[in-house]
């Protein structure tokens, strides 16, 4: 097991750490036909799934009224940049309750660096 | 053809260069020790005896067998195969660089055992619905005619032990080389459990007599 652990890590990316809870701005490479662009991705990291190289993250954002989540594998070649733009504070790995919240209720308490 | 022997430590999933997530075996490969050559005049055959996997403790190898890899001076081995290969003296080292990267290699390895298993699982057998009053589900069905033929045709799919085979998996890819750790990185999988024992050929052996 040791062996494959080591080859994971040697294809891994170096990622910002940001945990559950935190507001990311994620940018990823699109590809139209011929061309490339970039595409930006901001919301609250719900949950953090997976090992190694397969680890996932899923983001919610509310557009235009209506809840969107998005499903990233930290790792993709594709996910040019991943920018923590706010931490928050929460109690809970994974933050399935927001799905049935709206307005104020979705509002992640954020990190308070003064008391530590 | 160039041949090496390895052993299956696992799987895991690696971002390629496009952009794709792709299935990866790693292998130990190697280093393998050149034991014995076999020579027309002698053996009828040619072929190299190599040696992988150095046996830790000397006093389980039998006595025979500590000769014969003393004859090598080489240690004592716990994975011993012919092989087909050009190049090769006695004596000498075989490491995985002698594959590079977008190789097709032919693995060959023992499956796992799956035990006694049934015809669906054994001979893919479609079997019977599963609801609606069905009594016939997972059976085999009728297995010949009557008078002719009187007996059951060779060959015919009927439950029984399954797995532990030897398998050869053709045309698989080498997705990359760590020369320095003799690992080898293959697109997909080969036969057997982890840490089971391999043999490793570059290009297909179809048809070839082993």
């Amino acid at each position: 097991m040791n062996a494959i652990k080591i080859i994971e890590e040697s294809y891994k990316k170096e990622i910002p750490p940001f945990n559950v809870g935190d507001t990311v701005k994620v940018t990823m490479r699109v590809k139209e036909g011929e061309k490339e662009r970039l595409q930006s991705f901001e919301g609250a990291v719900i949950g953090r799934r997976g090992s190694g190289t397969r680890e996932t993250f899923r983001v919610r954002k509310i557009s235009y009224g209506v809840g969107v989540e998005k499903i990233f594998p930290i790792h993709s070649p594709l996910i040019e940049k991943i920018k923590v733009v706010k931490e928050g504070k929460v109690r809970r790995a994974k933050l399935y309750y927001l799905r049935d919240k709206k307005g104020k209720a979705t509002k992640i308490k954020e990190k308070s660096f003064n008391k530590t | 053809m160039k041949s090496i022997l390895g052993k299956k430590l696992g799987m895991t999933q690696v971002f390629a260069g496009d952009d794709r997530l792709v299935p990866i075996t790693v292998i130990e490969a190697g280093p393998c020790k050149v034991l014995q050559a076999k020579v027309m005049d002698k053996d009828g055959y040619e072929a190299f005896q190599i040696g992988f996997d150095t046996v830790k403790k000397e006093k389980n190898v039998s006595k025979a067998m500590m000769g014969h890899f003393k004859k090598a001076s080489a240690s004592a081995y716990r994975f011993v195969k012919e092989v087909k290969m050009e190049g090769a003296e006695t004596g000498g080292d075989i490491t995985v660089d002698i594959f590079s990267k977008g190789d097709k290699l032919s693995v060959t390895g023992t499956s796992k055992g799956k035990g006694f298993q049934g015809v669906m699982k054994r001979h893919n057998y479609k079997g019977g619905p599963e609801s609606h009053g069905s009594m016939f589900k997972r059976e085999p069905g009728s297995i010949g005619s009557s008078a002719y033929p009187s007996r059951v045709w060779k060959n015919k799919g009927m439950p029984g032990h399954m797995g532990t085979e030897r398998v050869t998996i053709q045309n698989i890819e080498v997705f990359d080389i760590k020369k320095d750790q003799n690992l080898l990185l293959v697109k997909g999988a080969v036969p057997g459990a982890n840490g089971s024992y391999l043999i490793i050929t570059l290009g297909s052996t179809a048809g070839k007599k082993e």
